[in-house]
């Protein structure tokens, strides 16, 4: 199990999805990711996307101007 | 025991594509959904910047459908290999700057791509025959399946009765007679399909959700090429035509004017990469400003800021003007009246 990061600020949604996306792709199951973004919309899409692609949200942290998000990586496939 | 068949879904969002993709799951196919971001797609989140707007809920149409349907979605960024369909298109445009026909048959070769390295074995998609005047007629649909390489790959289950089999029907992997007939602009076969298949809430039908349907936002996308000397543009370019009053008074130089909270905020983001005004006597909006204005121009610029803020009657504003680089000047200037902004500054 190994940690990272992603610094999704300044991107528009649904950018933050694709970049999330896209960096699990290279993970594995347990793996845990932290995503940093600044659209509000990431609130809602990354945990939709998360749940129709079988990963778990840990935490959401609404910092005002900034959103912090960390993602448990499902298991395959 | 058959193999389990698997088709990869092109989901916009809208409730057409989540019917087909839903008449294909009812047979017991696996399906996952593919959405492309082009950079001019129309969902929640675009007007959701307006601050009236907030109340609705927010969401990606695309997300949302993929998990009423309970399938998995991939987006995939094609911002940069989209500008080639807009700027160069082979079947030209539409009414407006709307590349339909090349835009389909780029998706379906970009879904095609991905059913074989993925492993998957046909595509299909929400098209209707005659719905679209320009990429959904009955001679248009065989321009899709070959430019695309689709070919009989390519399965439209709302409407492959009235199209020739393919591969799919023919191997019996799906049961022709259960997909269905429609065809035209009326939406009423779909609505009652969704309300057969308990899907209550969808995304608007028949509301486009490609910004390049639209006549204002064409006109200011042609309007920036014209300034710029060039077809082409960026992400931001894109972006920030969706939002805000847009107004050139001359060929050197362009105002995005914010027109509430929401879009000021989202505008916002833009400072570092845009001059940007704002009244500072007075409440008013956020102004980026794009171009190579002259001095004169800056003046002008500051005049059209204060007209848009509370102090639109008050005898002087003062309006910060800041560089990219967060340089601040401040100009003492009378609020340009109304009337002389002409029709015509506005793009």
């Amino acid at each position: 199990m190994s940690r990272h990061r992603l610094d999704a600020r300044r991107l528009l949604c649904p950018m933050p999805v694709i970049r999330t996306q896209d960096k699990i792709k290279d993970l594995a199951p347990g793996d845990v990711l932290e995503v940093v973004c600044s659209d509000p919309g990431a609130k809602a899409d990354i945990p939709a996307w998360c749940r129709i692609n079988g990963h778990r949200v840990v935490e959401i942290e609404d910092r005002g101007d900034e959103l912090r998000i960390v993602i448990e990586v499902g298991g395959a496939p | 025991m058959s193999e389990q068949r698997k088709a990869v879904a092109l989901i916009s969002g809208g409730l057409d594509s989540m019917l087909a993709a839903r008449l294909i799951q009812e047979q017991g196919i696996h399906v996952e959904g593919i959405n492309f971001f082009t950079g001019f797609c129309v969902e929640g989140h675009t007007h959701a910047i307006r601050k009236k707007d907030k109340a609705k809920p927010k969401r990606n149409n695309a997300l949302w459908v993929a998990e009423q349907l309970g399938i998995k979605l991939h987006i995939i960024d094609v911002v940069e290999e989209y500008k080639d369909v807009l700027l160069n298109p082979k079947h030209g445009y539409g009414a407006n700057m709307n590349p339909c026909l090349d835009c389909k048959g780029f998706m379906v070769k970009k879904a095609h791509q991905w059913m074989e390295e993925n492993g998957f074995d046909f595509i299909i998609t929400g098209e209707v025959v005659g719905q679209r005047p320009m990429s959904q007629r009955r001679d248009t649909m065989p321009v899709v399946a070959r430019e695309s390489g689709a070919h009989d790959r390519l399965l439209r289950p709302l409407c492959a009765k009235l199209l020739p089999p393919t591969l799919p029907e023919r191997e019996g992997w799906v049961d022709r007679e259960r997909l269905l007939d429609i065809s035209g602009r009326s939406r009423k076969r779909q609505m009652e399909l969704a309300r057969q298949f308990g899907i209550q809430d969808y995304a608007q039908p028949a509301g486009g959700c490609c910004f390049l349907t639209d006549e204002t936002y064409s006109r200011r996308l042609v309007d920036l090429w014209q300034a710029r000397g060039e077809r082409d543009y960026e992400l931001d370019d894109v972006m920030l035509l969706k939002v805000g009053r847009h107004i050139r008074p001359n060929e050197r130089f362009k105002l995005i004017v914010g027109r509430e909270e929401g879009e000021n905020r989202f505008l916002e983001g833009y400072r570092k990469q845009f001059v940007h005004l704002y009244p500072e006597s007075h409440t008013g909006p956020l102004v980026l400003l794009d171009g190579r204005p002259t001095e004169e121009d800056q003046e002008l610029a500051a005049r059209i800021t204060a007209r848009f803020s509370k102090g639109r009657n008050a005898e002087r504003v003062t309006v910060a003007v800041v560089d990219r680089d967060g340089q601040t000047r401040r100009l003492e200037v009378a609020p340009l009246p109304a009337h002389a902004i002409p029709e015509d500054w506005y793009v």
